[in-house]
């Protein structure tokens, strides 16, 4: 039951970053569409870390 | 040609609605031959999540028959090493089939093999089902993963090598399935490698990472096929692959990276040791575990959804009726499947693309301090 | 936690080592090293000709410029030549003048000299013609004039008169 709540509040926590990059990402995108590429990848690199992040708490937690 | 493209799409969509709907009357009409509860499918789910020692196909509940494919166990027991084919176990999970080899009394449980302790006829369970009188033993099998990873081997192999050949004979341009391949080995290269470890030193990873890559691509897609492969969703592979990436950005770490790390110049003298503690298991323990936790929970979540929206089909069915259930099961796990594709590739990539950034923070040499 | 540590098969990690080590050796060898090498030669093919194609192109606008050079000594030289002829034609043309100039006046010079010379003889001639003359007729009047006796003393006398006057 607690490992619910946990993971619930993991995936919220892992959400709002990962709209946060996605966002700000979009953004600078819109900004400077000729460096699209380089934003893409540092955006994919650092929703990966978050993900691992998340993953490696309800890992812990399941 | 929109029209015809549209008009195929529905009539491909109407003609499987009608054949599942067809196979949910079959099922209706004889109850138990297949798996119906939640319960049944759960534990189904979490079958298919694990590895296993056959192909198995289907089960008919009613006359006990089972379709599957046999595959060869090999077992370090206590009593030497042992070998036969998994079908001595006749697809009994619950550990009641017990094999004998010589002294040795194997069973299987929940995909996993034990040898029961001297003397024991039967396995004996505590109240969390966890055997008390049995122990697990080194599995070497050709399991289905292992299995999947020969297979992928195999296919990297003619696949790549029948690219090089090509390219000895003198064609610049790649024929056939290197016309793929090559701009895949390309992006590895100049997308992946290049930009994070360094125009000079990239070559001496570069067979690192692209076998990486396309092990863990193809064997992602292999994940996405009706064969049952759940290669990278197993933990112990993940965990090899994030070891082995974690093996060589220590050992090509350069003199720089080690005085960094250990003894961070530009820092007071009171933070240094923390700071190198936390380096040190950044680099030694956490970097590695999100890896392979990454790779393991995204392949394993992904079978789960996708296995648990056909399942809808079944779980659905008293609410919404055969026909609908079964429509939306498939609408949504075509569109999970697509997404998964995507995931499939997206892994592969940001595996071989943190592994490079690591090995490139390894490698770098700072110029001046 | 736990139930992943349960399912963590330590046989299944062996045995994805041991066939990743395998395999990436055997990629390395008969697949990676090949492939990176030819695309590397490929590369390095493109390259080259791209930069000959720039070395030729470089080569070519050098040999322009010399052809253009050469062009411009070349009307220059002609231009040069072209003056040259044209100052030696003038000069000989004026040198010819002046000889004939001075031609001209030498003789003009001669002739004028001779003429003086032939006048100066006919003078002369004339002269002595005239004297002659005169004293033909001088002696042909005296003959006739000293046939009588007062003549001739009046003769005399005009004469001793002329003489004085002389």
């Amino acid at each position: 039951m607690y490992n619910l709540i946990g993971a619930g509040l993991i995936v919220i926590g892992g959400g709002i970053g990962l709209g946060q990059i996605g966002g700000k990402a979009m953004e600078s995108i819109a900004r400077q569409p000729e460096a699209a590429g380089k934003i893409q990848t540092a955006m994919i690199i650092i929703g990966a870390l978050l993900e691992g992040l998340a993953f490696g708490a309800l890992i812990l937690g399941a | 040609m929109l029209a015809k493209k549209y008009f195929n799409f529905i009539a491909i969509l109407v003609l499987t609605l009608f054949s599942f709907s067809a196979y949910g009357e079959e099922t209706k009409q004889e109850p138990g031959n297949t798996v119906n509860t939640a319960q049944e499918i759960k534990e189904y789910i979490k079958h298919h999540l694990k590895d296993s020692h056959d192909f198995h196909f289907y089960t008919n509940n009613e006359t006990g028959e089972h379709r599957s494919f046999p595959l060869p166990v090999i077992v370090w027991t206590k009593d030497g090493l042992k070998t036969f084919m998994s079908s001595a176990f006749h697809h009994d999970d619950n550990g009641q089939v017990i094999v004998e080899k010589g002294n040795a009394r194997l069973v299987k449980l929940h995909s996993k093999i034990y040898q029961l302790d001297q003397g024991a006829t039967t396995v004996a369970f505590d109240d969390d089902h966890h055997p008390t009188n049995a122990h697990k033993v080194l599995d070497f099998s050709i399991t289905k993963s292992v299995f999947g990873m020969l297979l992928t081997g195999l296919l990297m192999l003619l696949g790549f090598s029948a690219l090089a050949r090509g390219y000895k004979k003198g064609h610049t341009v790649p024929k056939g399935v290197g016309r793929i391949l090559e701009p895949l080995v390309i992006y590895v290269r100049d997308d992946i490698a290049k930009p994070n470890i360094g125009e000079k030193k990239y070559r001496k990873f570069m067979g690192f990472l692209l076998t990486v890559f396309f092990f863990i691509w193809i064997l992602n897609l292999l994940g996405l096929t009706p064969l049952g492969f759940n290669v990278t969703g197993q933990i112990a592979v993940t965990a090899c692959l994030a070891i082995f990436t974690a093996v060589i950005y220590l050992f090509s770490g350069s003199k720089d990276f080690w005085k960094h790390t250990l003894w961070m110049p530009g820092v007071p003298m009171i933070l240094r040791p923390i700071l190198a503690v936390i380096e040190l298991v950044g680099f030694v323990l956490i970097k590695p575990f999100s890896l392979l936790v990454r790779l393991f929970a995204n392949m394993t979540a992904g079978h789960f959804v996708v296995m648990s929206l056909i399942a809808l089909m079944i779980t659905m069915k008293e609410s919404f009726g055969a026909v609908t259930s079964t429509g939306m099961s498939l609408v949504l796990a075509l569109f999970i499947s697509v997404i998964e594709i995507l995931v499939a590739f997206l892994q592969a990539f940001i595996f071989t693309m943190l592994s490079s950034l690591f090995i490139g923070m390894a490698v770098e040499e700072h110029d001046h301090h | 936690m736990e139930t992943l540590l349960n399912d963590f098969s330590v046989g299944l990690f062996f045995m994805q080592g041991i066939i990743l080590i395998i395999l990436i050796l055997l990629m390395r060898k008969f697949a990676w090293k090949p492939i990176l090498d030819a695309l590397q030669t490929r590369e390095d093919g493109i390259q080259n000709a791209l930069d000959s194609a720039e070395n030729a192109k470089l080569e070519m606008q050098n040999l322009q410029a010399d052809n253009e050079k050469l062009l411009k000594e070349a009307r220059a030289e002609r231009e040069a030549m072209l003056k040259e002829g044209r100052e030696l034609k003038n000069k000989m043309i004026d040198d010819a003048k002046a000889e004939a100039q001075a031609q001209a006046n030498t003789m003009i010079a001669q002739a004028q000299a001779a003429i003086e010379s032939e006048k100066k003889s006919a003078m002369a001639d004339l002269k002595n013609h005239v004297a002659g003359l005169s004293i033909e007729i001088a002696e042909k009047v005296v003959r006739q004039e000293l046939a009588n006796k007062d003549k001739q003393l009046e003769l005399v006398e005009s004469m001793l008169g002329d003489a004085k006057l002389n």
